[in-house]
């Protein structure tokens, strides 16, 4: 038996040392491209996310190569929506030798990992960690979706502009970021222009398989629409539940909402009718979309979300940001940090997600929401 | 398990967990100076030693006392949060990294310890698979009270709110912010500090089991009736047990906390108590060294098996089986030693006067 141990011992150590020499052969591929590199939920229970942002930032950085001028390379690596992974997968694109970072796709690991790219001076560009924590005292870290604050409070006054609804129920998932930060948001931007909120209710991850006593608390107290702050699995089933009950209310959702249509499983007729209010819709006629949207069909077989058309514009972002600032491949990531902080606060970006956005030194995006209603399976604008 | 051996030679094999343990830093914190190790190996090793630090201080309470505990990531939490509070206040007070750090740790590991002992103190009673159950909802109980437990510290000081968030002035921050856990940590583990915690946390775990104190506790484990018939006061030693080993995994909360910018409650929920187990188990019940070398292995396998892409948490699994099977085997086990003892008559003495010089 100690004398196993003893080999077992010796097998760590070798293993230990095996992994630190393994990264070394592999740090330049010298391809005269910058390369990115970001990580996202590609396995686990947020993967439709990941894999979205990864999809989107794949073509745009075949299109930008396919011009010729600037290439690009990219690297996403699996952080199954975990800070303590994404701080790991940050690491290995590190040794990879990383120039500009998509920082990370969900919320909490963006946090972990935009506080190692300030650190390490790297330049981060989030497609979609939405959470102003994100941000917060770093000048390196840009979003390209809306903030938390923004989200709660443009769906506040959306709903009281057009009138969706009298008696609003809200249900939130109490042990996520994403979830309650929206949550919080709203219910200030709620209590400030008059809006009547029946009921509140809440989850967490091990309750999120019933929803009848929220559904109940909302059906009770007469809500006429239900706000649903939190990402697309759950409302799945609240759509689900609530028709099971007869209770059929307005739902009203957010950007995590997004992706409801292409879950596995999903009969889509019960989203008949939701909103959601989110920076982009498939169904756009304008020439960029139907590109973007075909190409991506084509290439993947489905129809992209929000995510997708975030982490495009991102690499379009880096990519306009990177002619105007003259960067070269063969730069550092510390000097390209600079120059990208300089244009990304002066210059004004058009793409997928919205017209003439700009970005102001705290590093939060400012652009138009749209709002959409689910009609026949698809996507289609509220205005 | 150990108990037919002589003292003699129980120290010398803690010796060499300890010496071994002590070179596996030197050649890493050598590697890592010299810019060899990639920085995944770096940005990894904190949480290493935090989760080595968690799976023998579990291996006190599962190998050593004999009874399961499913919560112990419940223990890591509270001195994760409690830690990051402790020592974000103590950041106001002072400048010192390591100061903080020792400080919040202490707090971390004082928290978790009560924490412990309140807990103990009705659930000690129980046994066996009852005993499980209860620290399993107690893991869950941690998370839910973090979840909505709000701190905010602004020129006024604390305020502290349950569900709801407190009022806190504009140039305030929230430290721990209900299920956004705590944000904003600033990054003060070392690699060196940790590594310090942990070796002491072994010294003191291999000294109290030689005790008089770790006697009576071994006792209690191997037969409770008898030991009971001695007079060996049972709920004293299974509270001092789970005391310490929550003390312990406060700390390596503690540390774990400061390596991140941000926890979250969520991260410390049922599947990272199992983790844990797994390490031990895997380690060998009552083994430290089997522990050690679990927990870091395991820590580092999900990384270095990158290359399988999709399949990874598959051929994690596999190798779990395969580990689990192998050391279970008679046949292998003494291929293995037969092996070993090929090797040790070709390098002879050498090897052994070198580690008895390391561990002098």
């Amino acid at each position: 038996m100690k004398k196993m141990k003893k080999l077992v011992c010796f097998g760590l150590v070798s293993a230990m040392m095996l992994s630190a020499f393994a990264g070394c052969g592999k740090k330049d591929s010298g391809s005269g491209a910058i390369r990115i590199g970001g990580t996202g939920p590609l396995t686990g229970g947020a993967a439709v996310y990941g894999n979205a942002a990864k999809r989107g930032a794949e073509i745009a950085v075949e299109e930008i190569n396919a011009l010729g001028g600037m290439q690009f390379e990219l690297r996403y690596e699996d952080d199954t929506h975990d800070a303590e992974k994404a701080v790991n997968a940050y690491n290995i694109l590190k040794d990879w030798n990383v120039q500009i970072s998509l920082g990370s796709v969900t919320t909490n690991p963006c946090i972990a990992t935009a506080a190692e790219t300030y650190a390490d001076r790297i330049f981060a560009l989030t497609p979609s960690a939405s959470s102003t924590d994100v941000t917060k005292g770093k000048d390196n870290m840009f979003q390209m979706c809306f903030s938390d604050p923004n989200q709660g409070s443009a769906s506040a006054q959306y709903i009281s502009q057009k009138q969706l609804g009298t008696k609003i129920a809200i249900i939130y998932k109490n042990d996520d970021a994403y979830s309650t930060g929206i949550y919080e948001t709203f219910i200030d931007k709620a209590d400030e222009l008059g809006i009547d909120v029946v009921s509140t209710t809440t989850f967490n991850t091990d309750s999120q398989n019933d929803f009848s006593v929220q559904l109940n608390s909302a059906k009770n107290a007469g809500a006429d629409l239900v706000f649903l702050p939190m990402y697309y699995e759950a409302a799945a089933l609240i759509l689900d539940q609530a028709k099971k009950m007869n209770y059929a209310p307005k739902f009203f959702g957010v950007d995590g909402m997004d992706g409801i249509l292409t879950l596995e499983g999903f009969d889509t007729s019960l989203a008949e009718g939701v909103m959601l209010l989110t920076p982009f819709s498939a169904d756009a006629s304008d020439e960029k979309t139907k590109s973007f949207v075909a190409k991506y069909q084509e290439k993947f077989n489905e129809t992209p979300n929000q995510f997708a058309a975030d982490a495009y514009d991102c690499v379009y972002a880096i990519y306009e940001a990177c002619q105007k600032g003259e960067v070269t491949a063969d730069m550092t990531a510390e000097e390209i940090c600079d120059i990208m902080i300089a244009q990304f606060t002066t210059m004004k970006f058009d793409g997928l997600t919205g017209t003439g956005m700009t970005w102001g030194t705290n590093g939060e995006v400012t652009k138009d929401p749209k709002g959409m209603v689910i009609q026949n399976g698809v996507y289609v604008g509220l205005d | 398990m150990k108990g037919r051996k002589t003292l003699n030679k129980t120290s010398k094999n803690n010796f060499i967990t300890m010496g071994g343990l002590l070179l596996v830093y030197v050649i890493v914190l050598i590697l890592k100076e010299g810019g060899i190790t990639t920085n995944l190996i770096n940005g990894q090793l904190v949480p290493i030693c935090a989760y080595m630090l968690m799976a023998i201080s579990l291996n006190l309470t599962v190998g050593i006392l004999g009874e399961l505990s499913l919560g112990h990531a419940g223990f890591m939490s509270v001195g994760a949060f409690g830690g990051v509070l402790i020592g974000t206040l103590m950041q106001e007070v002072s400048d010192s990294k390591t100061l903080c750090l020792l400080v919040a740790v202490i707090g971390g590991g004082l928290l978790a310890a009560l924490a412990g002992f309140l807990i103990g103190i009705p659930v000690l009673r129980l046994r066996g698979d009852y005993l499980a159950i209860v620290t399993l909802a107690f893991g869950q109980i941690i998370k839910s009270i973090v979840n909505i437990l709000y701190v905010g510290l602004d020129a006024d000081g604390l305020h502290v709110g349950f569900i709801e968030k407190p009022e806190i002035l504009e140039d305030g921050k929230m430290i721990i912010n209900g299920a956004m856990g705590a944000t904003g940590i600033r990054k003060i583990s070392t690699f060196t500090f940790a590594f310090v915690v942990l070796m002491l946390c072994l010294i003191v775990i291999y000294n109290l089991i030689q005790s008089r104190t770790g006697r009576a506790i071994m006792a209690l484990r191997d037969n409770r009736i008898a030991a009971e018939s001695v007079g060996i006061n049972v709920t004293k030693y299974k509270l001092l047990v789970f005391a310490i080993s929550a003390a312990m995994a406060g700390m390596a909360g503690t540390v774990f906390a400061f390596n991140y910018s941000t926890v979250t409650p969520t991260k410390f929920d049922f599947n990272t108590s199992i983790l844990i187990l797994v390490f031990v188990v895997l380690g060998g019940l009552g083994s430290m060294r089997g522990s050690l070398i679990a927990a870091a292995l395991l820590t580092l396998l999900p990384e270095l098996l990158r290359e399988f892409s999709d399949y990874r948490m598959l051929v994690y699994a596999v190798v779990l089986i395969l580990v689990m099977l192998g050391t279970n085997n008679a046949k292998i086990r003494n291929l293995v030693a037969a092996f070993i003892s090929d090797i040790k008559s070709m390098f002879g003495g050498k090897k052994t006067k070198k580690e008895e010089k390391t561990n002098g």
